[in-house]
């Protein structure tokens, strides 16, 4: 290869950090060599041995693989005006996010190979996170019909999942099962009984009562993750339980995977963090579906998350218009935003000493890759180079008015976050710059 | 009189002290005298504009607090939501900015969803009164019924007051637990499982199935309206089923103390929750809180809209302080 390939092809040198390997569970000292999109070495002292490098110094800074959430939603086609392929992508590497799962309910609804093959078409020319699309289980969401699974397949759906819409109907669910298997595919689990939840707005307790809202009992949850384990043990399928919210659900979890029933599940970082208590003063941003849950509820998931029972942190990344926010509580839009501040919100994990670090980052990184099968979350000799350089002791506030996504409704505004993405790479490729507060290739030549 | 009320809405009673609750009783006290003279009116709120903003139907409240207004000389515009634009799909926040614009000196507010008025309060500059949100609270209803069993019971602390029927809808019963815990009553939330979800003991209230049980040895009984589109099967068989079990009789009065007072927000429905004759017993003060209604609404327009004005006037009187600060000397 020519001088002049070389420089084309890129040639990045990511010199002095702590490399964290989320497979092998390791941290250590060393320089990542970055050669036509691709890692070529990871070794301390690299910088000695290769010339004519561009350098990104990361000294004092964590180099992990690109952060993979596997729960967001992008909202094109059809509800631009909360948020776009382009500027969910472009929050999605500001939080150190290269590559996410993004789920059908967008309108049209992502059924059939033509919707899949759109996002996709979209995601290439935002040209920033990797997008991989999540083909509904049933058509329009209606739970009465399976969707295209073969052609979607093709067209590039990872799973299949009516997130929003819980399939209520058994025998859909079974065959569901039974037809995803076929791709080695997970169906997604909205698990959340609709006649139980029906025309609640957050979880079912002192708070809820307080506030005269209507409640849903964690038991809506409990109740479907029990039909869909049995379900995912009659047909061999692989069940994963998505934003995982109560204690009764992470126990039969638990309880099924000792069976061998092939089940993960993943949590939000609002429900790590959050309970119901935040709903006071009718917050709008601390409505979602599922609901935050009790302090036992948080505990328990806190516990599976650090014994394994959960796999993953995914943000459900729902972004919605201040004008569906800014209302009254019982009609407000459910759900909040999260790409941002995923890193951070994992990284506490960590301070908290509930997680050490490659675990942290393995829970957003090369779990959520291996649940859905993705070429993603590893930091390997040979892999895309997707990389994020973190600082972890810088500090920031949340503010609705600084964050990238198109929409504003965190339910974090004004935390003091420790830890946030500095550098995003993708492909080799510089996507997201912090230290020059936007997307440049600001590399320093050796 | 000093200063024992500096909130700008009244939202709820739950977070209101004793000393707040015992002010707005005093002063609603103070105004019972006025609907007693020949000429019921008085000059405290003249110049000054009160906004009935009605999303639910209502006669009682709205009325209530119409009257209150016009004896306090204040003007009142009505405005239910199918008069209002409501129906042509305006959101609460854009309904409220309009009617800021037009400088109401209060917006008195029921509307179907709990928190709606806490929604209106961050929009408008003006107080906002609670007249009902969802299954919250129904705080001035709560205050007339204080001011009823305080008149009859010289006292709250240390009674016991049930409270029989749909607990798990009423914004009724929230806004009486929430004061009359803090005015130190015991309270018990009587009725079905279905009605009476555990949850409440955790707010403080003692959590009662049987009507009897429920009644024993009783200061206070005040029975909830039964919604009858509510009993649909789901909560409650039906509301024969519902009667049977829970319809006050004069049996039931009999378990609780023998000078027991009754109380029912109403409007009632005879022979389900209460019977006629239990109604319109010896025990009933049913009409006192209507009457009291008057006053408590009164009050609570005087203290949020009156009582500002007046301290506005003084802050804008310089001297005033320097007045203050010599009296003291």
């Amino acid at each position: 290869m020519s001088n002049g390939e070389e420089m084309r092809a890129g040639q990045v040198l990511v010199a002095g950090g702590t490399v964290v390997d989320p497979v092998k569970r390791t941290q250590r000292r060393a320089d990542v060599l970055v050669r036509a999109g691709k890692i070529a070495a990871i070794e301390p002292q690299l910088r000695s041995k290769v010339k004519g490098v561009a350098v990104i110094d990361a000294s004092g800074q964590v180099v992990a693989p690109g952060l993979v959430d596997m729960h967001v939603h992008l909202r094109e086609p059809g509800f631009e005006y909360k948020e776009t392929i382009a500027t969910g992508t472009r929050a999605a590497v500001a939080g150190g996010v290269t590559a996410l799962a993004c789920m059908a309910n967008t309108r049209p609804v992502n059924d059939c190979p033509a919707v899949t093959r759109y996002i996709l078409e979209r995601a290439e020319a935002a040209a920033l996170a990797r997008v991989y699309p999540i083909g509904a289980v049933s058509v329009q969401l209606a739970g009465e019909q399976l969707a295209e699974y073969a052609g979607m397949h093709e067209a590039g759906i990872v799973a299949v999942s009516d997130d929003g819409m819980p399939v209520m109907d058994a025998e859909l669910m079974r065959r569901a099962l039974e037809c995803a298997r076929m791709f080695d595919m997970p169906v997604i689990d909205h698990a959340e009984d609709r006649t139980l939840a029906a025309g609640g707005v957050m979880h079912e307790g002192a708070v809820a009562l307080r506030l005269g809202l209507r409640g849903i009992p964690s038991a809506a949850e409990d109740v479907m993750v029990a039909r869909d384990v049995a379900l995912a043990g009659l047909t061999g399928g692989h069940l994963h339980v998505a934003h995982i919210s109560s204690a009764g659900a992470v126990e039969m979890v638990r309880q099924a995977r000792a069976a061998g029933i092939h089940v993960t599940a993943e949590v939000s970082p609002h429900h790590l963090w959050l309970t119901h208590e935040a709903v006071e003063g009718y917050n709008t941003n601390a409505k979602m579906a599922p609901p935050l849950r009790s302090v036992e509820d948080r505990q328990a998931l806190r516990a599976a998350l650090a014994d394994g029972t959960i796999d993953t942190i995914a943000t459900d990344h729902a972004p919605h218009h201040r004008d569906e926010k800014d209302v009254e509580f019982d009609h407000a839009a459910n759900g909040v935003v999260g790409l941002e501040t995923l890193l951070p919100l994992t990284l506490r994990l960590v301070e908290d000493g509930l997680l050490d670090l490659p675990t942290a980052i393995a829970k957003i990184t090369s779990e959520p890759a291996r649940i859905l099968r993705l070429p993603a979350g590893r930091l390997e000799v040979g892999v895309p180079a997707d990389i994020v350089l973190i600082d972890p002791t810088y500090e920031w506030v949340v503010s609705s008015a600084t964050l990238r996504t198109k929409s504003k409704n965190t339910a974090f505004e004004g935390w003091t976050m420790r830890g946030r993405a500095m550098v995003t790479l993708v492909d080799g490729r510089v996507v997201h710059d912090e230290r020059a507060s936007g997307p440049a290739a600001a590399t320093a030549s050796a | 009189m000093a200063m024992l009320f500096e909130r700008r809405h009244l939202l709820g009673l739950e977070g209101l002290s004793a000393e707040e609750i015992t002010f707005l009783l005093d002063t609603a006290e103070s105004f019972k005298e006025v609907s007693e003279r020949e000429i019921k009116k008085v000059p405290t709120l003249r110049g000054r504009t009160v906004v009935n903003l009605f999303y639910e139907a209502s006669t009682r409240t709205r009325t209530s607090f119409e009257i209150a207004a016009k004896r306090l000389s204040a003007d009142t515009v009505n405005l239910s939501a199918n008069a209002s634009s409501a129906s042509k799909g305006e959101t609460l926040t854009d309904t409220a900015r309009n009617l800021a614009a037009m400088r109401p000196d209060a917006i008195v507010v029921r509307h179907p969803s709990a928190g709606a008025p806490h929604l209106l309060a961050r929009h408008v500059d003006c107080p906002i009164i609670n007249a009902g949100d969802g299954a919250h609270e129904h705080p001035t209803q709560a205050l007339l019924d204080l001011l009823t069993i305080r008149s009859h019971k010289g006292q709250i602390a240390g009674l016991t007051v049930a409270i029989v029927g749909d607990l798990l809808h009423s914004r009724v019963g929230r806004s009486n637990l929430f004061g009359l815990r803090t005015m130190g009553a015991r309270v018990r939330f009587v009725g079905p499982p279905t009605l009476v979800p555990p949850h409440f003991a955790e707010l403080g209230a003692e959590l009662v199935n049987d009507l009897h049980e429920g009644l024993r040895d009783a200061d206070v009984i005040m029975m909830l309206r039964i919604q009858r589109e509510r009993m649909n099967g789901r909560y409650f068989s039906s509301l024969d089923e519902y009667s049977r079990l829970y319809c006050l009789s004069v049996d039931a009065v009999a378990r609780a103390r023998k000078d027991v007072i009754i109380l029912h927000p109403g409007p009632m429905n005879r022979g389900v929750e209460i019977s006629s004759t239990v109604a319109d017993g010896p025990y009933s003060v049913i009409m006192d809180q209507v009457t009291n209604g008057l006053a408590v609404r009164m009050a609570t327009l005087y203290v949020l809209v009156g009582r500002r004005r007046e301290v506005e006037v003084e802050e804008t009187d310089t001297a005033a302080p320097l007045r203050r600060a010599a009296a003291a000397e």
